[in-house]
């Protein structure tokens, strides 16, 4: 695979026209253009439900689109599929290993449906299981294997044929903080081989480590499209500062004490009553704040650093928090995957 | 890079051959490992074996050895279709996990995925056939035919196996979960078994039950392994058996492909 310098102004690999796709009255994706520049990671930021799988299945060729076009290499996804399947890989959403073969049987097995010959097919998933630090895994069923160990199979399947273009459909859902990093490690890798990725993620953190370029999906629509900084400053730079107050009546005032620091991106959530802040110099901002409110006789009962996330995005870009049925999961996720602070 | 700078491999006939052994030889995998298909394989069908051959054997015919000889050419498509309502389970668990998105997004043959299925099950009905002739003899049934003949019942009771995965595979396709596949891919199959010349003579019957028994495929390949082994005239049921066999796999190999293409 040749190396291809992202900077380079090179012709898309995936261009997206006026895509979109209904599900009787749900439109999963409505009217989307993309294009993807080769040896970029780009992702499709979104809550559940936003139509992120649904993008992804019709551009890996499972899911006919009623109307616009997709290309990948100049192939179109629905006239040429066939062609597209051999030079994409997929990794979705749930772990697509067979639990009854092992490691290296399941890669063998996929190198082999990419068309390898055995020999090949045995050599890379040798390879791939070094790589994927499984190796001593590798001849025990993937039932025992952690869901860290599956999702890496699972990716470690997806590039048994080394694809020009991977999709990996949320790759860090319901994993603990430590796979998560090894996993941006391993993505971040394979683009420095000249391989093209594009991913779905929930986690503004996620879209932020990796991504040369991030999409926010809402109900099917892009958003917004550019870099992860261009993202995160239009919600209030890298690290935003929350306070919840001893006394809830106290929040206009604090907020009117307050406004001398930040005055447009500052936000009180009306369901929880905190507000939140850019706090653009860390923890000097934090100082700041804790002794104007101090010296307004304001008392607070806690506060703290955070990164911004979807929710901010979102209600930054659309007014709404990125609410969606799973809520919970979807927090739950967000809290276990991101550190507390940044330095 | 663009479109010229991918190289795309050209697609070759041979594939849908190669792409077929490679899901048979991972089914049949599953099938070694896999404690529960091992009971339904082996232990359930020779305990039914065992149950018909003591238990009805005196009441349908005169003793428990006379029955072994009717009952026993019957027995074989009775495992192979008993045995085909674990495709449609094993179907339907490879689409609730993501297993099935990944083979349709791999430039295997589609028509692959599904014939490695059933070729696997195929192999398990030669196993299974095989285990009922072996413990079927050691309980007293004997071939009153040539060895030819004989194979030919075999290899037919087998064939008529690999017709009735094609429904089932069609019926675990079209489940949603697996638990609607266990019960679709096997209350069919007890009219169909029971309402032939599979365990008892069809003149027991009452008239309306007759006419159904009369043009079950199962009685028609039935018959025929019963006059393979045991002798008499075979082409008057061999080609209606081969008729059906024909006639299941153009429905429902077709229907299960293409169900499995647009899969939403």
């Amino acid at each position: 695979m040749p190396y291809i310098d992202p900077a380079q102004d090179n012709p898309p690999i995936v261009v997206v026209q006026g895509l979109f796709k209904a599900f009787g009255l749900i439109r999963a994706v409505d009217g989307i253009d993309l294009t993807v520049k080769p040896g970029t990671i780009t992702s499709l930021l979104g809550p559940n439900g936003s139509g992120k799988t649904t993008f992804v299945r019709i551009l890996c060729t499972l899911l006919q689109p009623d109307r616009g076009t997709a290309e990948i290499a100049g192939l179109d996804v629905v006239r040429q599929a066939a062609a597209v399947r051999s030079i994409i890989g997929l990794a979705g959403q749930n772990t697509a290993v067979d639990d009854i073969l092992t490691g290296r049987e399941n890669l063998i097995m996929m190198g082999r449906l990419y068309h390898l010959d055995s020999k090949e097919a045995r050599r890379r998933a040798g390879d791939l299981l070094d790589f994927f630090g499984l190796s001593d895994a590798a001849e025990r069923r993937v039932k025992t294997y952690s869901g860290g160990m599956r999702r890496r199979l699972d990716l470690a399947a997806s590039m048994i044929a080394y694809p020009p273009m991977i999709f990996l459909d949320e790759p860090t859902t319901g994993l603990d903080p430590r796979s998560r990093l090894g996993l941006w490690e391993v993505i971040k890798g394979l683009v420095e081989r000249g391989t093209t990725i594009f991913l779905t993620t929930q986690y503004l953190e996620e879209a932020d480590r990796v991504s040369d370029t991030v999409a926010v999906l809402d109900a099917g629509r892009i958003i917004r499209q550019g870099t992860p900084q261009e993202l995160k400053d239009c919600c209030g730079g890298d690290t935003l500062l929350w306070v919840k107050l001893a006394n809830p009546a106290s929040t206009n005032t604090a907020a009117h004490t307050l406004r001398t620091l930040d005055s447009e991106k500052l936000r009180v959530d009306a369901v929880t009553g905190l507000l939140h802040l850019p706090a653009r110099e860390g923890n000097t901002t934090l100082v700041q704040v804790v002794r104007q409110l101090d010296s307004a006789g304001i008392d607070i009962a806690d506060l703290g650093l955070r990164q911004p996330t979807l929710d901010d995005v979102f209600l930054q870009l659309t007014g709404r928090r990125a609410e969606t049925e799973s809520r919970e999961q979807s927090d739950d996720g967000l809290e276990e995957g991101e550190p507390s602070g940044r330095p | 890079m663009t479109g010229s700078d991918v190289t795309v491999p050209k697609q070759k006939f041979v594939w849908v051959f190669k792409d077929t052994l490679t899901v048979a030889w991972r089914n049949v995998l599953r099938f070694r490992r896999l404690p529960r298909l091992l009971v339904f394989s082996t232990i359930q069908p020779v305990m039914l074996l065992l149950l018909f051959t003591y238990v009805f054997g005196g009441a349908v015919a005169d003793d428990a050895a006379a029955y072994i000889q009717f009952l026993l050419p019957g027995f074989l498509i009775q495992v192979v279709v008993f045995g085909s309502s674990q495709t449609a389970v094993g179907l339907a668990e490879d689409l609730s996990g993501g297993l099935v998105d990944r083979f349709r997004s791999l430039p295997m043959s589609r028509p692959a995925f599904l014939a490695g299925r059933t070729l696997a099950d195929t192999g398990r009905y030669l196993f299974l056939v095989a285990l009922i002739i072996g413990i079927g003899s050691a309980i007293g049934f004997r071939f009153e035919n040539q060895a030819l003949p004989a194979i030919a019942a075999a290899l037919l009771a087998v064939l008529f196996g690999f017709a009735f995965t094609w429904i089932t595979a069609y019926i675990g396709i079209m489940s949603k979960d697996v638990e609607t596949a266990q019960v679709a891919g096997f209350v069919w199959i007890f009219p169909v078994v029971f309402a032939s010349s599979m365990f008892v003579p069809i003149d027991t019957m009452p008239g309306w039950l007759q006419a159904f028994a009369r043009n079950n495929p199962v009685t028609f390949t039935v018959d025929t392994v019963r006059t393979l082994s045991l002798g008499g005239a075979i082409w008057e049921n061999l080609w209606k058996s081969l008729a059906s066999i024909a006639g299941i796999l153009l429905v429902f190999v077709p229907l299960t492909v293409d169900r499995y293409r647009r899969i939403p």
